[in-house]
């Protein structure tokens, strides 16, 4: 198992600015640096709901002092390797939508990807500004060994979680100004001007004047309000629901007290089934009748795209490094995670003979949700969960799993290894930008693997240092 | 500025303003109870308090009879009162975080802040000597959220719905704090100008935080005429109903040169406050304070209504 901090006794490279002075901190000022934390986050309000808990609604996602620290070398590869398959996604889904040459091309079987539930027909034949699809990309990476990266998924339809990037960073320099001034660490502040400027270089093409912008949220009972509040204001831009949102002819328009104002880019954080009650489900309220249409007819942008969900389906995900060399005519800079895709005979017999050996998780589930750890889970658990996927095998895959990286991480004061991931935030628009750093989230329980915050995952400030 | 963020702007500062309302009835009934029993005693100042507030029917449904142990109960921590203060804190913050970003960070804190005080004070053991610091408690976290208001809100249309929540909102509460000296507490003609009339009066201006404000306006003698003439019509007082309605209208006003068009509910304000600033308070007593009140309150009511189709 690789901990990132320390090579047995020896403190490896990117940490060794670090040691002497978590080293030094008594473990009554870590208690109280804990708590001030704490207060600080409940405070500004960074809390998240979790669905199904009818206790104390809104939660705090536990904040780990210590950061996890990336070299520039290490930093170069991922950047890269999230950047390359950025292009790839985006080029998969335009072709998609259009010709479907990789499908033709026999890459990818043509039902993985027109039957997918996540394939969206009104989106067939249009070409959206730019040619993009997918504007705000997370990726989830992994990590093995000193050089050992593999992208676990990727989150194309509206990932989460870099309000807490941006608010970890906020809350360490705060608390720790001299950490900052003893370690060269690449900014990350401008990511919300960034993405403004992302939004903007998209804008459709009935679009005159300066493009305005909009976030659309399903609402403060939404598990990522405070996030979408978060980046509208930090943008500069109005964060709407579908009530303030009306449709009149090919163009979008807010209610405000002037009377109607045009939006011309919308940055949605409410999912496709959601947007537009004319075209997908009628029943919901949160979303805007006749936006497609609009959309369609160039009257606005609407980011991430609809559709986009078929480029990060768990099935669709093993065939990535395929499009990679496909589009890009390159070779996967990240790896992916060997993956079994229960679907096809061979895997499936492989994966039901193993099952307490493997993760296995439902192709269209997220948020750690519809997912089974063989090695941690109860003969219980491992039954009731063989019954589902003997089920509808199709729906799922299955991985290793990986002895994922530790880092150095205060448990009740103490300073003990948990594994975590890394999910850093690429922007796609007329240029692309990956944000140095990312979430990175830790499992808090001894041994556990699952860092969701769903389900009891924390989170440390992530340091890409500056050469 | 979205119409929803102006309702929702609208709506925290009335029901922070009706928090204190809640907070200043509960603290006038803990006084009147500490005095010598007057008339059918302290059953009938107690439900007038639930009146006054628009609590009586939900209380009635739940407790029955009026116990001073309950009412301070409903009026404070019960979330099954809407007027409560546990109620109207938690909508002030609910409303806040649905238009987190039309507030600075600075308001957004303080009034969050105050919601996780407001939750650990529900947890504690509640005892009725701790009603003058939960009162106080009230007051001051209020006061805390208006002065962010000012100090950090940019003056721009949210901040005139803001005011115009708490001053359409407050000039509804001192009639209907006014309201409970004169119809409800009082219970014969002939104890007018007695001991227990005087000391009324005094527990609701105190209930104000305009005991020393009157003294410094209209020196010794504490007369009822005195009195409502401070609370209702003179504009130096920060409660009084002129003031509200003076404030109410210069808001009115901006958002007229704002959004260049004028509103039924600005002329309504204009209306009242023209109305109001005629009278004096002989005519007030002649028409009956009381009835004066009544209509007073339907017409902000009025307004109030009228600032959905005005405005949002």
């Amino acid at each position: 198992m690789f901990n990132e901090m320390f090579d047995n006794e020896e403190v490896r490279e990117p940490y060794r600015q670090v040691i002497d002075w978590v080293r030094s901190m008594p473990a009554d000022l870590v208690a109280i640096k804990h708590s001030e934390a704490e207060k600080l986050f409940r405070r500004i309000g960074i809390t998240f709901v979790t669905y199904g808990t009818n206790d104390d609604a809104e939660r705090l996602i536990p904040f780990d002092m210590v950061p996890r620290i990336l070299t520039a070398r290490e930093w170069r590869k991922i950047e890269g390797g999230v950047r390359q398959r950025a292009r790839a996604l985006n080029a998969f889904l335009l072709d998609v939508y259009g010709k479907g040459e990789i499908v033709r091309a026999e890459k990818i079987p043509a039902h993985l990807v027109y039957k997918n539930p996540a394939y969206e027909h009104e989106a067939v034949g249009f070409h959206p500004p730019q040619g993009i699809f997918g504007h705000i990309i997370g990726t989830d990476i992994v990590r093995t060994g000193a050089d050992e990266f593999f992208v676990l998924e990727d989150n194309c339809r509206t990932p989460s979680g870099v309000s807490y990037m941006l608010e970890n960073r906020e809350i360490m320099m705060r608390m720790f100004p001299d950490l900052f001034q003893k370690n060269r660490v690449a900014p990350i502040e401008d990511y919300p001007e960034i993405l403004r400027r992302t939004l903007l270089s998209v804008a459709p093409a009935k679009c005159d004047g300066e493009p305005k912008i909009a976030v659309l949220t399903p609402g403060a009972m939404n598990s990522a309000y405070y996030e979408h509040s978060f980046l509208a204001d930090m943008m500069g831009v109005e964060l709407v629901e579908g009530q303030d949102l009306f449709v009149d002819g090919d163009l979008v328009y807010m209610r405000t007290i002037r009377g109607p104002e045009r939006v011309d880019v919308l940055y949605r954080r409410v999912d496709d089934d959601f947007i537009d009650p004319l075209c997908f489900r009628s029943d919901s309220m949160l979303g805007v009748p006749g936006l497609m249409n609009a959309y369609r007819a160039g009257g606005i942008t609407i980011c991430s795209a609809p559709g986009v969900g078929v480029a990060d389906d768990k099935a669709i995900y093993t065939y990535v490094p395929e499009m990679i060399r496909f589009y890009l005519g390159e070779e996967p800079i990240l790896s992916n995670v060997p993956t079994y895709r229960c679907g096809q005979d061979e895997d499936f017999k492989y994966v039901l003979d193993r099952v307490e050996e493997l993760v296995i998780k439902r192709v269209h589930g997220s948020g750690g949700y519809g997912m089974l750890v063989g090695p941690t889970s109860t003969k219980q658990q491992i039954e009731r969960f063989t019954e589902e996927l003997k089920a509808e095998p199709e729906d799922f895959i299955a991985q290793p799993t990986l002895a994922l990286s530790t880092t150095p991480t205060y448990v009740e004061q103490q300073l003990v290894p948990r594994h975590v991931d890394l999910r850093p935030f690429c922007l796609v628009g007329k240029s692309t930008y990956v944000c140095p750093g990312g979430l990175t989230r830790v499992a808090m329980k001894e041994g556990s693997l699952v860092v969701n915050s769903s389900q009891g995952g924390g989170v440390k400030d992530t340091w890409v240092l500056v050469e | 500025m979205l119409s929803r963020t102006a309702q929702n702007l609208f709506w925290i500062s009335r029901y922070l303003e009706r928090a204190e309302l809640t907070a200043r009835l509960l603290e006038v009934g803990y006084r009147i109870a500490l005095m010598p029993s007057a008339g059918t005693g302290y059953q009938n100042e107690w439900s007038s308090i639930l009146s006054v507030s628009g609590s009586d029917i939900g209380y009635k449904k739940k407790y029955g009879p009026p116990k001073q142990e309950h009412i301070e109960h409903y009026l404070f921590h019960d979330l099954d009162n809407p007027n409560s203060v546990a109620s109207c804190v938690s909508n002030a913050r609910e409303n806040s975080r649905a238009v987190r970003t039309a507030l600075t960070t600075q308001v957004w804190d303080v009034m969050n802040t105050g919601y996780q005080e407001l939750k650990q004070l529900a947890k504690e053991k509640y005892n009725t000597a701790n009603l003058p610091a939960l009162c106080d408690w009230t007051k001051n976290r209020v006061s805390l959220i208006r002065g962010a208001i000012e100090s950090t809100q940019l003056e721009d249309e949210g901040y005139d719905f803001l005011n115009l929540g708490y001053f359409i909102e407050r000039a509804d509460n001192t009639a209907r704090l006014l309201d409970v000296k004169y119809y409800v507490l009082l219970p014969t003609p002939a104890a007018v100008g007695s001991e227990v009339d005087h000391y009324q009066w005094s527990t609701l201006l105190r209930a104000m935080s305009a005991y020393r404000a009157f003294r410094w306006a209209y020196g010794g003698l504490q007369t009822p005429h005195k009195v409502a003439h401070f609370l209702i019509l003179n504009v130096a007082c920060p409660r009084s109903l002129l003031h509200c309605l003076d404030r109410a209208t210069r808001h009115f006003n901006r958002l007229e040169y704002r959004l260049q068009r004028q509103s039924e509910a600005q002329k309504m304000v204009a209306k009242l406050k023209s109305k109001t600033s005629a009278m004096d308070v002989d005519q007030i007593f002649q028409q009956g304070l009381h009835e004066f009140l009544t209509d007073f309150v339907a017409e902000i009511d009025a307004i109030g209504e009228s600032m959905r189709t005005s405005y949002f």
